[in-house]
């Protein structure tokens, strides 16, 4: 085991690189992935039409399931739950959790709010894009890693915050994210 | 045998409470570890503490580099350590709070209905299920409760419109989409004590006629959703939720929706059209949601502290709630200490209490250490507040003089490092990426202000560009359908005001 200075260990990736699974398509899904309210066995577009909201169900169940919302299934939504394509295309749209295309197999989410500001996450994340030579949104070329924007995990005491495949990590500094980076970006 | 208690809440588990936990669970099989909510005091996560016959006894912030030498101090009967606190309740941060709300955070196992009655739960729902559906409604109007998400509405007033709308069905929401920076007592009261929310919203229910409740929970908080969900299961259990509720006949259902990271949907009318899964737009009033609300039947939508509020109240009555605080501004807030702050958590005080107790005394000043140059209250769409008015007491109209809000009761702190003009532009910028669209002055108006900002920063010719931004503030607060294109002007006017300089303008309001 690696020792990180100032007891910071426990940053390390083992959330990250034991935890996480793989679904039947092959995505990594975090093992602390939102899952939807029920009926997760049934096909997702079909599980949720009788209940309220039941779209927003049957997006949070199939970007979880997939790892995006494949642009092919938008039609069979849309006669599910009777309405049009291009209000299902809104909905998926207006959310920053539904994606249209598949993210790196690790997520690493950095907080751009103002607690974590005043603490520096400007300087965290200029540290990690810079490191991996992404830009914020975009995905490492080899598809390891995606660094994205959240906006306040609720951890603003004890930032800068971080999510990393869905799990919370708090007070972190450049240095913190390195091994954990490297550690992604060696993986096969 | 020896009981351990380790926070779930995220706070902790963050900065590695599950790893302390099963490090010493590793240890000592034999132990009994029991994850509870956090006590609030943050920069003490992870705070371990064992129960002896004088008490609890914690230590903090415990990491996994400390865990054998914790156990080698005979950690189990509470030996000492470095790191060892004494008992939580003599700290005088917990001392000089006033908990109603987060009575029982961090004390009890958040998924243990007989822990939960023990320490004074449910007490409110029994008393409710003995008396009418108007003595319930009249308890929250004499208690003069406003709404704790940013709005401060008076609840008696929306309570009384559902209770007395005619409607098959009526609905109660939650909005657990919390998503001010600066905030998270939504979430640790969800993780520590979810089943009071459980109690507050089956109180409405019963004082609106409503059987069926959401939780409309925001996905960047995946350990309140697990808690939540495992919580309602052992309400449904227990008989606080079902078909008949506490042997009153009367029925509540409740279940967690789950967002998907938009903070649009914290306002009350996009949250709803969100429930009906579609984009979370806002909707223009009246209607009033109190009358047409979710599947446009009678809701009653609160934030989770205000639901929180509830079995309180009714514990201990309307008139007990009233007569802490001041003026209008009745009751508890739980204000929460963000950002560059030494000692940031949870604290819990009546209404009237000073920013300057808050951040100095409660919270030591900066965790930089050096000076704090501003703090912004109530969340992205809250005023920067420079330390020359830290004598402000907390309360609503104090606040709404000055054209700042109290909001959900976040404070960050930023030290003399800040950029201010750099926040002015944030605020712009936070505003275009998170507004709904609908309406014309915030979506176009957040996009041409971090334009403007942006000149402005460029030293392009400032006067005429801050006339510009000072015009295009008064299109946005007049001319918006909702707080987040009419309130995205607050932290920048106040930046204006209070912070001239960071725009290369000359001396701040009030001449400091």
């Amino acid at each position: 085991m690696i020792d990180l200075p100032g007891g910071r260990s426990h940053l390390l990736p083992k959330y990250v690189l034991e935890l996480s699974t793989k679904n039947e398509k092959g995505a990594t899904v975090a093992a602390n992935t939102v899952q939807p309210c029920s009926n997760t066995e049934d096909d997702p577009i079909t599980a949720f039409v009788s209940e309220t909201g039941g779209l927003m169900h049957a997006l949070n169940a199939l970007q979880a399931r997939d790892g995006y919302i494949d642009a092919a299934l938008v039609p069979k939504l849309a006669k599910a739950f009777n309405i049009t394509k291009a209000e299902v295309k809104g909905v998926i749209s207006f959310y920053d959790d539904f994606t249209k295309a598949p993210k790196g197999k690790h997520v690493v989410r950095i907080c751009q709010a103002e607690a974590c500001q005043a603490v520096g996450s400007r300087s965290l994340t200029a540290h990690t894009l810079e490191k991996l030579g992404i830009g914020l949104g975009d995905t490492t070329p080899d598809g390891h890693v995606t660094v994205e924007a959240v906006y306040c995990l609720g951890l603003c005491a004890t930032g800068p915050a971080v999510m990393i495949d869905g799990h919370v990590k708090g007070r972190v500094a450049p240095a913190d994210l390195d091994p954990i980076l490297d550690a992604a970006e060696a993986e096969a | 045998m020896s009981r351990i208690f380790i926070p779930l809440d995220s706070a902790a588990v963050a900065v590695g409470a599950d790893e302390v936990a099963a490090a010493i669970a590793e240890a000592h099989p034999e132990a009994e570890i029991v994850r509870t909510g956090s006590r609030g005091m943050h920069w003490l996560e992870p705070m371990v503490e064992v129960e002896t016959a004088e008490g609890r006894v914690a230590y903090g912030p415990v990491s996994l580099a400390d865990v054998d030498s914790l156990l080698e101090a005979d950690l189990m009967a509470a030996g000492a350590h470095d790191l060892r606190l004494g008992r939580p309740e003599d700290l005088p941060f917990l001392q000089d709070q006033e908990r109603l709300t987060f009575a029982r955070c961090g004390i009890t196992d958040p998924l243990s209905v007989t822990d939960y009655e023990t320490h004074g739960g449910l007490e409110g729902v029994k008393k409710a299920t003995g008396m009418s559906a108007e003595a319930i409604c009249q308890e929250v109007m004499t208690s003069g409760l406003r709404g704790r998400g940013g709005a401060a509405f008076p609840a008696g007033i929306k309570w009384n419109t559902v209770s007395g709308a005619n409607a098959d069905q009526k609905y109660i929401v939650c909005n657990a989409d919390e998503g001010d920076s600066g905030t998270f007592a939504d979430r640790m009261i969800m993780e520590g004590d979810p089943l009071l929310l459980v109690e507050g919203m089956v109180i409405a229910g019963l004082g609106c006629g409503a059987t069926k409740g959401y939780i409309y929970l925001r996905s960047e908080y995946p350990i309140a959703k697990r808690v939540l969900g495992q919580a309602i299961e052992q309400a449904y259990k227990h008989g606080l939720l079902g078909d008949d509720v506490m042997g009153s006949g009367k029925a509540f259902h409740l279940e967690v929706f789950m967002g998907a990271g938009a903070y649009i949907c914290g306002e009350e009318t996009s949250l709803l059209e969100s429930l009906e899964g579609k984009r979370g737009q806002v909707r223009a009033k009246p209607p009033l949601p109190a009358l047409e609300g979710l599947n446009g039947k009678p809701t009653l939508v609160h934030n989770v502290i205000s639901l929180c509020a509830v079995p309180t109240i009714l514990a201990k009555g309307g008139a007990f709630y009233r007569d802490l605080g001041m003026g209008r501004s009745t009751g508890t807030m739980p204000f929460q200490l963000a950002g560059n702050i030494k000692q940031g958590g949870l604290v819990e005080k009546a209404f009237g209490v000073t920013l300057k107790a808050l951040v100095e005394d409660f919270g030591g000043g900066t965790r930089s250490g050096r000076p704090v140059k501003a703090v912004q209250v109530g969340g992205p769409l809250g005023a920067y507040i420079p330390p020359s008015r830290f004598d402000m007491p907390m309360d609503y109209e104090t606040f709404a003089k000055i054209g700042a809000g109290v909001g959900h009761g976040g404070i960050v702190v930023f030290d003399d490092t800040a950029d201010m003009a750099a926040q002015a532009k944030y605020a712009f910028d936070f505003c275009a990426h998170e507004s709904c669209g609908k309406c014309t002055p915030c979506r176009i108006g957040a996009v041409r202000g971090s334009e403007v900002m942006a000149k402005v920063i460029a030293g392009e010719n400032r006067e005429t560009n801050l006339t510009l931004i000072e015009d295009l503030l008064e299109v946005m607060e007049d001319g918006s359908l909702c707080a987040m294109g009419g309130m995205t002007p607050v932290p920048v006017k106040s930046i204006l005001d209070y912070f001239p300089e960071a725009v290369g303008r000359g001396t701040a309001k009030g001449g400091e």
